[in-house]
Parts: C-alpha cells; sequence; structure tokens
C-alpha cells in the first residue's frame, strides 16, 4: 500500500474581496507515485487547489499534509524546495544560462560542482535535450517546447517527491504538446515522480492521469480513473464535460479488459491477440486496418481471457450502458 | 578667430581657477546622487509592491518635478540658506522623480512569472532580491541614474544663483559682465561633463541590458 503523499483535509479558500469561494470543502488524499490530473474550466477553482500545495496561496481553512506533516508547521522555502514546481509561462531566469537555471536549487542545497554538473547533464538528456548543444545556451534562445523542457528539468533538479504541474504544456504547438505528454508519462514511470497535473484539456487529462479529479465551482465533481469516470459519471456535469471530448479520444482510455467478451479458453483462435491493457483506439485502428472481426484479449501469462468483435466495440463506444454494467 | 583666441587666453590664465569649478561641480553632482540614490532605491523598492501606492507617489513626486528650479532654489533658502546645502537639498528633490519612477517600473516590469517560479522552487526573499529581481530591474534603473545625472549636471549650473559654486559661477559671471569666453568655457565645460557622464553610464546600462536578457559577445542567434 502506497503512502498518501498529499492530504487534502476539509480545504477551502476565499480570495479577499469576494463572497464566494475559489475551493470549498475539499477532501482527498494523493498516493505516493500516482499521476494525478485535476480538469476543469477556467474559474473551476483547480489552479488555486494546485497552489495552496506549495503555499502560493493559503487556505483559507482546512489543512493540507505532506506525507502526514501539515504544511503549515513546515519551512515554507524547505517545504518548496522538495517540490518540483512546472507552470505555463515557464518562468526560466533570462540572465542565466540553461545549466544556471537548472542548477539553482543544488547549489543552494550546497551540493558540490562536479555532482551539479552531472546533474544538468542527467536532467537535459532526460528531457531529450542535448546537453553539450543546450547548457551553454540563454532561455530566449529557446523554442517554447524546449524552455518548458528546461522548466521540467529545473523542477526535478533537487529530486523531488512531489511535482506539481500548472497548465505545463498550455503554450505549446499541438504536435509537440504531444511529444511532451509522452515524455512525462515516461519519465513519470521511470522516476516514480507523485505529479499533480492541472489541465483544461479533456483529452490531456484522461491520457496522462492515472486518476482524475474533476472540479466545478470549487469543489471535486469526480476522483476516479478515466475509465471509472467515463463509465460512471457522477453527475450531470461530468456526463457533460466528458461528452464534449470525441468518441474516438475516449476509446484511448478505454482498455481492452473493460469490454472484452468472455471465451471458451478452449477455443484456439488464430485470430489477432492484444494484451488486457491495449487501449480500444488500437484496437479499432487494427480492425480498420485488417480485413477482421474479432481479436482476443490474453492475460500476462499469455493465456486467452476474452474476446472483442467489431459488434462489441461499436456499443462500448456509446458509453453508459454497457460499460457499468 | 579673435574670440578663438580669447578663449584660450582665458584658459592659459585662470585655468586653476577653472579647475576649481569643475571640482566643486563633480562634488555637487556626485554627493546629490550618492544621497538621491540612498534614497530613491529603498523608497521605489517600497512603494513598488502596491499599485496605489506607486501611482500616488510618483504623482506626488511629479508635481514636485515641474516647479522650475529657480523657484525651488529660493523656495528652500529660508531652510537651508545660501550655498551648497540648499543646492543639493534641490538636485536631490528633483531626482526622486526620475529614480523612483525607473525603480518602480524596473521591479514592476519583471515578468511575474519569473517571480512565481523562483517563490514556488523555493527561492528566499534575499536570494530572490539579489540574484533574480536586481539584475533584471537594473538596465532600467542605470537608465534612471543616467537620465538623473545628466539633468544634475545641468541644474547644478544653477546652484551658483545661491553662492554654491561650480559651473555656474563661470556662466553667470560671464553673462553679468558680458564676457563671451567666460561664458563659453562654462557651457563647454558643463556640456562636456554631461556627455561624458551619459556615455561611461550608457556603457553600463548597455552591458545590464545585455545580462539581464542572456546575451553574449559572439551571439548569433
Amino acid at each position: 500500500m502506497a503512502r498518501t503523499a498529499i492530504e487534502f483535509r476539509n480545504v477551502s479558500k476565499q480570495y479577499a474581496n469576494t463572497s464566494q469561494y475559489a475551493v470549498a470543502g475539499v477532501n482527498m488524499c494523493i498516493s505516493e507515485g500516482s499521476f494525478i490530473t485535476i480538469l476543469g474550466t477556467s474559474g473551476s477553482g483547480k489552479t488555486t487547489l494546485l497552489k495552496m500545495v506549495n503555499r502560493i496561496y493559503e487556505a483559507t481553512s482546512g489543512e493540507i499534509l505532506y506525507f502526514g506533516e501539515p504544511i503549515k508547521n513546515l519551512k515554507i522555502e524547505e517545504y518548496r524546495r522538495k517540490i518540483g514546481y512546472v507552470i505555463q509561462q515557464v518562468g526560466l531566469f533570462p540572465h542565466m544560462t540553461v545549466e544556471e537555471n537548472i542548477g539553482t536549487i543544488p547549489q543552494i542545497l550546497r551540493w558540490d560542482t562536479d555532482t551539479i554538473a552531472k546533474r544538468v547533464d542527467a536532467l537535459l538528456e532526460l528531457v531529450c535535450l542535448s546537453p553539450r548543444d543546450f547548457k551553454k545556451r540563454y532561455p530566449r534562445q529557446l523554442s517554447g517546447g524546449q524552455q518548458q523542457r528546461v522548466g521540467l528539468a529545473r523542477a526535478m533538479a533537487a529530486d523531488p517527491d512531489l511535482m506539481l504541474m500548472d497548465e505545463p504544456f498550455g503554450a505549446i504547438d499541438a504536435i509537440t504538446r504531444q511529444n511532451l505528454q509522452e515524455e512525462l508519462i515516461r519519465i513519470q514511470r521511470k522516476l516514480n515522480k507523485t505529479i499533480l497535473f492541472v489541465t483544461h484539456d479533456v483529452s490531456e487529462a484522461f491520457k496522462l492521469g492515472d486518476k482524475v479529479v474533476i472540479m466545478h465551482e470549487g469543489t471535486i465533481q469526480q476522483f476516479d480513473t478515466p475509465y471509472g469516470i467515463i463509465a460512471k459519471p457522477a453527475n450531470e456535469y461530468v456526463a457533460r464535460l466528458i461528452a464534449t471530448q470525441d468518441i474516438v479520444q475516449r476509446l484511448k482510455v478505454l482498455k481492452a479488459q473493460s469490454v472484452m467478451l468472455p471465451v471458451d479458453p478452449q477455443v484456439s483462435d488464430r485470430a489477432f491477440r492484444v494484451g488486457t491493457e491495449e487501449s480500444l483506439h488500437n484496437i479499432l485502428t487494427y480492425f480498420l486496418e485488417h480485413d477482421q472481426n474479432h481479436v482476443l484479449v490474453e492475460d500476462s501469462g499469455r493465456s486467452v481471457v476474452g474476446k472483442i468483435t467489431w459488434e462489441q466495440l461499436k456499443v462500448s463506444t456509446r458509453q453508459g450502458k454497457i460499460l457499468s454494467a | 578667430m579673435n574670440k578663438g583666441l580669447n578663449m584660450f587666453t582665458y584658459l592659459l590664465k585662470y585655468y586653476d581657477q577653472m579647475l576649481i569649478l569643475l571640482l566643486e561641480h563633480l562634488y555637487l553632482v556626485c554627493l546629490s546622487m550618492l544621497i538621491s540614490l540612498l534614497l530613491a532605491i529603498p523608497v521605489g523598492l517600497l512603494i513598488a509592491r502596491s499599485k496605489w501606492l506607486s501611482t500616488a507617489a510618483l504623482s506626488f513626486f511629479g508635481v514636485v518635478y515641474s516647479i522650475p528650479s529657480l523657484a525651488l532654489f529660493s523656495f528652500l533658502l529660508p531652510a537651508f540658506g545660501l550655498g551648497k546645502m540648499t543646492a543639493i537639498a534641490v538636485l536631490v528633490i528633483y531626482n526622486q522623480y526620475i529614480l523612483v519612477r525607473n525603480t518602480v517600473t524596473g521591479f514592476q516590469s519583471i515578468d511575474a512569472s519569473i517571480i512565481e517560479a523562483g517563490y514556488g522552487m523555493g527561492l528566499s526573499t534575499k536570494y530572490m532580491f539579489f540574484k533574480i529581481q536586481l539584475p533584471l530591474a537594473l538596465p532600467v534603473i542605470l537608465g534612471g541614474i543616467r537620465i538623473a545625472t545628466v539633468s544634475t549636471i545641468g541644474i547644478a549650473t544653477i546652484a551658483a544663483v545661491i553662492h554654491a559654486g561650480g559651473l555656474g559661477v563661470l556662466l553667470f559671471d560671464g553673462l553679468r559682465m558680458n564676457y563671451l569666453p567666460k561664458i563659453l568655457w562654462g557651457t563647454v565645460l558643463s556640456s562636456f561633463l554631461a556627455y561624458l557622464a551619459n556615455h561611461i553610464l550608457l556603457s553600463l546600462e548597455t552591458k545590464a541590458i545585455e545580462k539581464s536578457r542572456g546575451e553574449c559577445r559572439g551571439d548569433t542567434v
């Protein structure tokens, strides 16, 4: 059982001179190593929720715990140094080279020069920038996507347990964004960081998050896996929100095992086999590219556990009834 | 030709007095710039945090700045008397508008995301000020110092009227005696001083701009 990295206990935030709560009574536990996306429209309180974690904003009431410790009791600067913080506008220091930007916190933590240099190289390689070419550059000599890669590297410099990301790819073109999303997933799998990631993009939230928090008017509407949300939207709002996502996108979060039909395990079939975790999107692609009307689903032990037919796939895409059955 | 010769003979004859007046002028300018900076930078920093306060303070300094210098000299005479004290007080008061405004603008023009990222990653207020905010605001502050210095060199000539000395003595004596070489030397020397100060401070400013933007020599991008 993973430890709880962050716990919200009845957290509310009301800004000065407003009558409404930006965040109202949020309770939530985030376990270590999970990738949580916070999804909502502007004004939903998603960014406020995120920024209360590193105390850019202070909660009006309630408390937030970091590995069981109320964050109010922690020394603010030391606490923040344990958290990687990435924002949409990146905020690189323009008068410092890439190397100096990334090395800022390690330097404050008094790592020796050699260790810092090695760390900078390793981080640049992790975010797919060649250290030799990029380390001596200044931020203005980088493209938007490269800047955000450096921003990501800088946030991870002191090997934080927790990463807070506020629409980090919001200002980046679609193709670069897709690359960055995939790299972030890869980095998260590799380093097992706990990530809180705010976005207003439904597909991004569903693609990245192990679990998705849906915020609306300062409260959590639903906190579940992407599949759980598509299968059983908690309320009208969530149903409407996910309906804005196109059907093909939705297939990307649905896994083979969630819709497969039972089969007789004895039946040996030459049909194409997919894993239980395979997305319906890939299966659809297979159907479209090959003259087949079913695939077999096999578990990690390579034994067949179910099948998906063309008909079944069509039914499944009309989310709701079948999925929740 | 004749006048040029006059100027030359005047220089040969009175170079020691001229040097004293030049040094006096430099003293007035340097001392009032020093005091001005010691006041304006903290004031600018203090009011930069509040939009309301900075607008109010800058309007006030703006009004003061619009008072003609002769009027301000005579206005402060009862308080500080004749001489350098009053002159320096007036020069310091004038400088506040330019210096405070540029300090405020310098700090307020830093991209908010840089500040948020800095604090968010756990930088201390002191580190943020000296390593991030000051280097980024420096070009604008230096620009203010440059303009203030040049204008101080000019206004300081008028301080001769209240017996504060400096190059203004040459100018006003020349005017009173209708003696051209004196007027010309006063003009040439104070213009030269202003030009030199502008040149030196401009090169510092350019360096600060390059530094704050992350440019370096041989930069091709």
